[in-house]
């Protein structure tokens, strides 16, 4: 019994230093960010990993998550004659939550594992280190760009994904269940208010970008120095990151929202 | 030992001094206490049995890591107490190769070797260009260029990554193990290679070893860290010597070694018996 | 780490995508307000409102001209409404402003009926008339109430 709550004490104290840690780390990239030069090749290349390659999956799954709201949707709204407000139920869904949630976590489960392997895999096998003794802080060189790349991503993607989804609510109410196309959109631009719903839209995947970018260049960085320790940072990435999203999606949520 | 920072590679100050140096990894305590120089314009070999610590001092040198107590000066200056800044001038100096190479595995051969001119020589890309190629050429990697790290063999990795550490001139040249993990032509190859820079550039260059025969071969002073100490010596006077811990390591009785082995197993206590646990 | 202008190209396409999902979003649905503080703010007060809430539309011919800015309570406990338009609009004086229902149970809006006179409404200037909200309880309730006193006066 008492070595239970030893044991916890124990993890808390540990859960804290490491909070601590994360937040030194969070705030010496922060000034590595403002250290001149400006890396502006290697964030273009962060871009292109983090973001242009995610596009695909963003867009995919953006449409089918609209599709599905759709089906769902029209069903539920058809029994109280509520079909017309198909649009705002599918929008509102999509910008709300589902776009700046989703995005984020298929981004932390495609992109945010693999910056976190990439990184460790350059601490194992010493690149960081001779970055350090070719005089090249890794943190400007190689981990700044990346998290700054993930800030700067996020919000592109959400608002891709929730473009993509009320297209796909669109196919499914419109198309399929032979929807009015006028009043689909109409009743969407009706629900949408520019302030409440698409800035905090955005606000929340900026937050996310953050998260992620912090979490998985972090959890690389302290990666432990074997490949067993690679894959174990990885899933950490992905379980932390995910956890963190949900959590302060709802702190946003309660704050912004009216 | 200097006590005045600012006289760099004065004639006969050596570029490398450790001074009274203890270093541990938290309760695991590397070597107390550890004093040597390196002399200049020579290559000399760190030698001692894994985990003597004979990686970490190369890490001392670049400042990767910090000492628990002592100092360790390069051309006078204690690494372990610079700033940032003044680190940088200092690693300026300093070519190191690492034991995997620690090649930048997205780029070419050619943008690694590149890379510290990009980063901190004002040239032109043609002369950044020639300076890669010639470097390439002393390694004796001439067609390498557009190669990825990953199309490398072990031999190759080695010379790119010993390019890239000559490739700004440095006045120090440091090699953690440069011979491991490679077959007998391979690391007779890294050897000669070694001594040309040598000979071409008049760089120190420090290397840390397990390999005795070549150690012997090219270096002009040898440091051999043990578990309750450190020698240090020419190599021919330490081959020489009475020290039975100097003659046990460089001479090792493998069949005494082995047997003491195998009655150590047999005399420990059989923990458990067979079966599931 | 290899820089090609294919990459570079692929980046930019990227970003430019992204910027213009977020701004079809904001402009088209969203409705970033066209009658900021440049729009036309007149107000109404009404003393019923019904369910109307801020940002809700306001509608001429069933056309959007703008939105409810402000809801607040007047000196005399009438309910006043702070209308933002389109600048471009030239209402008459003597528009009437009426609280409507989307349906029968839906949103609550306001419907402008332009009237005759030539004066215009300016930026501060009152809609002197209104049409209050249905409260849809309360006519029931009338024609129940209504009902009953009809099949009473017919008793002998």
């Amino acid at each position: 019994m008492v070595t239970a709550i030893r044991a916890l004490g124990g993890a808390t104290v540990d859960a804290v230093a490491e909070l601590g840690r994360f937040a030194a780390f969070a705030a010496s990239l922060a000034r590595s960010i403002v250290t001149p030069p400006p890396r502006v090749g290697r964030l273009v290349d962060e871009v292109f990993k983090l973001g242009v390659l995610s596009l695909l999956i963003i867009c995919l799954c953006g449409a089918a998550v609209g599709a599905v709201l759709g089906l769902q949707g029209y069903n539920t709204l058809v029994r109280f004659g509520a079909a017309d407000s198909l649009g705002a139920v599918v929008g509102l869904s999509l910008i709300r939550e589902l776009a700046p949630v989703l995005t984020a976590l298929l981004t932390t489960g495609r992109a945010g594992s693999a910056t976190t392997a990439e990184i460790g895999t350059m601490a194992v096998t010493e690149q960081l280190d001779g970055l350090r003794m070719m005089s090249v802080d890794p943190l400007h060189y190689i981990v700044a760009p990346k998290a700054l790349a993930m800030l700067l991503v996020m919000p592109l993607l959400s608002a891709l994904f929730t473009v993509f989804g009320i297209f796909g609510g669109y196919l499914v109410g419109v198309r399929l269940m032979g929807l009015d196309p006028g009043r689909y959109m109409s009743s969407l631009q009706d629900a949408v208010d520019f302030r409440d719903d698409i800035l905090g839209s955005l606000l929340k995947a900026l937050v996310f970008g953050l998260l992620v970018g912090l979490i998985s260049t972090y959890r690389g960085m302290t990666t432990a120095p074997t490949s067993a320790g690679v894959a174990a940072a990885t899933t950490s990435t992905v379980v932390t990151a995910s956890v963190s999203i949900l959590l302060v999606d709802y702190v946003i949520t309660a704050l912004w929202g009216v | 030992m200097s006590d005045q920072p600012s006289i760099s590679s004065a004639a006969g100050a050596p570029p490398i001094v450790f001074d009274d140096v203890s270093m541990a990894f938290g309760a695991r305590r590397v070597f107390d206490h550890l004093s040597f120089r390196v002399p200049a314009g020579l290559i000399a070999v760190i030698l001692g049995g894994s985990g003597s610590g004979k990686s970490t001092a190369l890490r001392l040198i670049g400042g990767l890591v910090q000492p628990v107590s002592g100092r360790v000066l390069v051309d006078g200056e204690d690494v372990a107490r610079l700033g940032e800044r003044q680190l940088t001038r200092v690693r300026a100096k300093l070519g190191m190769l690492f034991q995997g190479g620690a090649l930048l595995d997205a780029m070419t051969v050619f943008e690694n070797v590149a890379f510290p001119l990009r980063e901190h020589a004002r040239l032109s890309a043609a002369e950044i260009a020639t300076r890669v190629r010639e470097s390439l050429a002393a390694v004796g990697l001439p067609d390498a260029e557009a190669l990825l790290p990953g199309q490398l063999s072990g031999g190759m990795v080695k010379r790119a990554a010993l390019a890239r550490a000559i490739v700004m001139r440095p006045t120090i040249l440091l090699c953690d193990e440069p011979f491991s993990g490679l077959d007998p032509i391979s690391a007779c190859r890294i050897e000669a290679l070694l001594g040309g820079i040598n000979a071409r550039f008049g760089m120190t260059i420090v290397v840390v070893s397990h390999d005795i025969a070549s150690t012997m071969r090219m270096a002009a002073r040898v440091l051999i860290l043990l578990p309750d100490g450190a020698v240090e010596g020419a190599p021919a006077d330490l081959q020489r010597s009475g020290d039975a811990r100097v003659a046990g390591f460089l001479q090792p009785d493998v069949e005494a070694a082995l047997r003491q082995e195998a009655a150590a197993v047999a005399a420990a206590p059989v923990e458990a018996a067979a079966g599931p646990w | 780490m290899r820089r090609s202008p294919t990459r570079d190209l692929l980046v930019g396409c990227f970003v430019l995508a992204g910027l213009a999902a977020i701004a079809y979003l904001s402009l088209r649905v969203g409705g970033v307000s066209y009658t900021g503080p440049t729009g036309l703010r007149i107000f109404a007060d009404f003393d019923e409102i019904g369910g109307l809430k801020p940002r809700a539309p306001v509608v001429i011919s069933g056309v959007k001209v703008g939105e409810i800015e402000d809801i607040g309570l007047a000196d005399d406990y009438r309910a006043r409404v702070a209308l933002t338009l389109d600048p471009a609009l030239r209402l008459p004086v003597d528009t009437t402003a009426s609280i409507v229902t989307s349906g029968v149970l839906g949103d609550r809006y306001m419907s402008l009926q332009p009237g005759a006179e030539d004066d215009i409404l300016k930026s501060g200037d009152q809609i002197q008339f209104v049409e209050s909200a249905v409260i849809l309880e309360r006519m029931i309730g009338k024609l129940i109430h209504n009902a009953n006193v009809g099949s009473a006066s017919e008793k002998p």
